[in-house]
């Protein structure tokens, strides 16, 4: 749960930002300083950068790239480590969800993008995280054609694996998991895709194939490998489960041993 | 644009067939009237779709591989269409502005979807949904695709379950339903609040599935900016690459927007930050029909407003509602705690009002209800724009854990949002703009008035009439994709004898350079004004006259003040960086100048509807007890109009006829 408490700070802030500015993907970027007056505590943090941006375009400066789009903390588009934490200081938190109440008075805010080898910067704040796409194309769906279903009630689901199942469903691919982990592992993304399908009778068949094929892409796209710090789960914004991160061991160890191919 | 209003009789002058009249308010508005043929198929409603099935032409599985199709959007309607497209064998290229196709704003619905698969036993059929839906929509819907709508839904809830979308189940393992607005059966399908989330991320997978296969070539980081026409046939689009600037075109043999809706012409809305009209509008510019542009939705359950830094609004899911209890003060002026308010102070206005739906009223009806509670002075919260949706019975009746376990990501986005807890305080909520019914005009096959251009989802204007239930977004997107373009488009392809295009025909290179001068005209102003300033004035102009309430004086007014705001951007607007770069402050800049021209028509269709019907309001037009009075003698029909290169535009009427359901005055009491 969020660490967000009842009591509102309601003065206005002056803060100063360290941000991560970079052309393109070829420069080579750099820390530049801004300052953000006059911050009131009720902004969101996005809210706070248009504030910083448009005093920027009123001054002819290009302003601060970062992606963002839904600002529900559901579309999985912003991401950005602040102070070395990616999404910032409050659990189970998107960017776009972070209030400027969890920040006070004169600090120093220190604004960089993902980091990670298979998540290369396309410009300021803005990493290609494509390398996710690729992933469940590898292997992360049920192939059924339109056409194919029967009824829905035909195979009963017990509550608590419908609820397993959602609970693993719930990532946003954010990327977060990746950019925290000091090996930049997608272990977490991509096993939460093999437990949600997995978990569900539905996706029995492709158990085997499915494992392999993704872990292979997860490998493919230089994603580094997963030494159990936990990590993700403490800065995941949905609060994914390292349990999902055994479960896809199981399953692979499963799919090695009775791999007939 | 200016308008000038007459009250003179109408003066007929027949001509090509169609009888053009003289608007009787509007001066120089051309009316034509029966040139809009919506393709339904004849016979009963109920066999109108199978008998269409049957008769429509097929195209051969060996041939289907020689067909391109040129899918915009990936959001529920244009993943559900790419993915099933691409299953039958077409070559499908789709675009989207995203880095992902996961991010499209389908992914924020939260509630749920309705199917009428009457699973809980309680009176549901696809005859009711159709019903509900069409007296939903205030019956400004037309008739036959909303029974197909209802028809292919119990399919829908099949299909995503096939893939995998984890709903919420019994404990019986068979699914769960809940009750939303508008109904009075629970035919609800859920999981848990990212119901939207979860059927995107199940017709993405599908869609990944294709690309992974070949089928599917996935065009990420491109934004539509026009449509190539040949021959009269839509043949293509140009995109902007965000990354790197540079204008791109592709050829196909038809073009699908799925492109979503235009809510964010308010600025504030519900929202994605991303969204836009660019799509359809320039679509429109090209001779799509717009349809209904001032059928805008205005959510009741959002988060009000904080302050000016405000750059969007949140939506709270309406199933809140099922358990939630809407209330203010009776007294005006009452600034009291809510705990301090004793019961017999308060008025439960929708229980009050609208006994036999209570809170469960079409959001119309409920936003509308709270403004009233409003504007008689009894909101409340620091600014007054707010009434109370209050847990403490529900949390009596069924416990902390089984309200947490129903809506608590819900509480939990509002207390991260407010700093309040909603377990403790009652919410504070006010409508927000949400979705827009408007969009391109289609026929009975969703194809536009273009040839070869069709519209799915929320893009386009059909199934919801002036008022859209909750829960049938989600379900109309997939529809669309899933059940009726697969359909419909093979018999477009099948039908018309299509030379190949390629993008070396002079009209790419033509919308290639269009797109690019438009691009350098934006960066060329170096005005004072930014984009985003120019965006929250336009959001004003629209919440403060054709928002909630309108009428005939507001709507001029607004026209005037767009004609000059439109004036001011192309002298003033600032926009900085680069053409050839990822610039975010230039695809916002170009998107806000087609929402301000989307605006004035918006303006105009509010103005030439002179009756109030569904979220479109006039306070000239209400019934004693203030609800919505339509004009069923002079406004039973679909406005669907032609771009005029920026004069008036013509407007097409498109008569709707209701065979089956029995017109009456909307009653929820």
């Amino acid at each position: 749960m969020a660490t967000t408490t009842g009591s509102k700070p309601t003065k206005n802030m002056n803060l100063k930002l360290l941000v991560w500015r970079q052309m393109g993907a070829k420069d080579k970027g750099k820390m530049v300083e801004y300052k953000a007056n006059d911050i009131s505590p009720d902004m969101s943090f996005l809210e706070m950068l248009d504030v910083v941006n448009e005093q920027m375009i009123h001054k002819g400066d290009e302003p601060i790239a970062f992606e963002h789009d839904c600002r529900e903390g559901i579309c999985g588009s912003c991401g950005l480590m602040i102070n070395g934490v990616a999404h910032g200081p409050d659990a189970g938190t998107t960017v776009c969800q972070l209030h400027m109440r969890s920040f006070k008075d004169g600090d120093e805010i220190v604004i960089e993008p993902w980091r990670a080898r298979a998540f290369p910067v396309i410009r300021d704040l803005v990493v290609d995280r494509s390398a996710f796409d690729r992933i469940i194309a590898a292997g992360g769906y049920i192939s059924e054609n339109t056409g194919n279903a029967p009824d829905g009630n035909a195979i009963p689901i017990g509550k608590d694996v419908a609820n397993d199942a959602m609970d693993s469903a719930a990532c946003i691919g954010c990327g977060a998991c990746v950019a925290q982990c000091k090996n930049a592992s997608a272990v977490l993304f991509t096993s939460a895709k093999i437990a949600h399908l997995g978990l569900l009778p539905q996706g029995e068949p492709e158990r085997i194939d499915r494992v392999l094929r993704m872990v292979s892409q997860m490998d493919a796209e230089m994603f580094g490998s997963c030494s159990n710090e936990g990590e993700c789960e403490a800065v995941c914004p949905k609060e994914i489960k390292i349990t999902n991160i055994s479960m896809m061991n199981r399953e692979y160890e499963r799919a090695i041993l009775s791999n007939k191919k | 644009m200016s308008i000038e209003i007459t009250r003179e009789t109408p003066a007929e002058n027949g001509a090509n067939g169609n009888s053009h009249v003289e608007h009787p308010t509007i001066v120089g508005l051309k009316v034509v009237t029966g040139d809009l043929d919506a393709k339904v198929p004849d016979g009963p409603v109920a066999e109108k779709w199978e008998k269409h099935k049957f008769e429509m032409k097929l195209v051969n599985p060996s041939n289907k591989r020689k067909f391109n199709l040129i899918i915009v959007g990936t959001g529920l309607a244009g993943a559900s269409a790419a993915a099933t497209l691409a299953e039958l064998g077409y070559n499908v290229q789709a675009f989207t502005y995203h880095d992902s196709p996961r991010r499209a704003h389908s992914i924020a619905a939260q509630g749920g979807i309705n199917a009428a698969k009457n699973y809980q036993n309680d009176g549901d059929s696809v005859y009711r949904l159709f019903y509900d839906t069409v007296k939903g929509g205030d019956y400004r819907s037309r008739e036959s695709n909303t029974y197909r709508l209802a028809q292919v839904s119990v399919d829908i809830i099949d299909q995503c379950v096939a893939q995998g979308v984890p709903f919420a189940r019994e404990y019986g393992g068979y699914l769960d339903n809940r009750s939303f607005g508008g109904a009075q059966v629970s035919r609800t399908f859920y999981a848990r609040g990212q119901t939207g989330q979860q059927l995107l991320l199940g017709a993405y997978q599908s869609m990944m599935r294709q690309v992974q296969r070949g089928s599917v070539k996935l065009f990420t980081r491109r934004e539509m900016l026009d449509l190539v026409m040949v021959d009269g046939a839509a043949r293509g689009i140009s995109v902007r690459n965000l990354v790197t600037g540079e204008i791109e075109t592709y050829a196909a043999d038809a073009v699908l927007l799925c492109t979503g809706g235009y809510s964010n012409v308010y600025f504030l809305s519900t929202n994605a930050k991303y969204c836009n009209v660019t799509a359809a509008w320039r679509a429109h510019k090209k001779g799509a029909y717009f349809a209904n542009p001032c059928f805008t939705q205005i959510h009741p359950t959002c988060i009000p407003v904080s302050g000016d830094y405000q750059s969007k609004l949140t939506l709270m899911s309406e199933s809140l509602r099922n358990d939630g209890r809407v209330w203010v003060p009776k007294a005006v002026g009452d600034k009291r705690h809510p705990d301090e308010i004793p019961e017999g102070e308060r008025d439960y206005f929708l229980e009050r009002r609208y006994p036999a739906f209570g809170n469960l009223v079409p959001r119309d009806v409920a936003s509308r209800a709270a403004k009233l509670a409003c504007d008689e002075g009894r909101g409340v919260g620091e600014t007054g724009l707010a009434v109370y949706l209050d847990f403490a019975d529900a949390i009596e009746r069924l416990g902390v854990e089984t309200v947490k376990a129903r809506y608590g990501n819900l509480f939990h986005m509002y207390h991260h949002i407010t700093a309040e807890d909603p377990y403790k305080v009652p919410m504070r909520i006010f409508p927000a703009v949400h979705y827009t019914m408007g969009g391109l005009w289609v026929d009975y096959n969703l194809m536009t008035s273009i040839p070869g251009l069709f519209a799915l989802g929320e893009a386009n204007f059909s199934d919801h009439g002036a008022n859209r239930l909750g829960a049938s977004a989600l379900m109309q997107g997939l529809a669309d994709g899933y059940f009726v373009i697969p359909y419909t488009i093979g018999n477009y392809l099948a039908g018309n004898a299509l030379p190949k295009a390629s993008t070396d025909r002079a009209e790419f290179k033509q919308a290639a350079l269009d797109s690019q001068e438009k691009i350098n005209t934006l960066l060329a102003v170096k005005g004072e004004k930014t984009a985003l300033e120019f965006h929250r004035e336009l959001g004003l102009i629209m919440w403060n006259h054709v928002g909630m309430a309108r009428n005939r004086a507001g709507l001029i007014e607004a026209i005037g003040m767009l004609s000059d705001l439109k004036a001011e951007f192309w002298r003033n607007v600032k926009v900085v960086g680069e053409a050839n770069n990822l610039n975010q402050n230039l695809e916002h800049a170009s998107r806000v100048a087609d929402f301000i021209e989307l605006a004035e028509l918006m303006a105009l269709d509010a103005l030439n509807r002179e009756e109030s019907c569904g979220a479109h309001f006039r306070e000239e037009y209400e019934t004693p007890e203030g609800e919505a009075m339509r004009d069923d003698e002079e406004f039973s029909y679909v406005a669907a109009w032609e771009y005029q290169n920026g004069a008036m535009p013509v407007l097409h009427k498109e008569e709707l006829v209701f065979e089956e359901i029995h017109i009456s005055q909307r009653s929820y009491k």
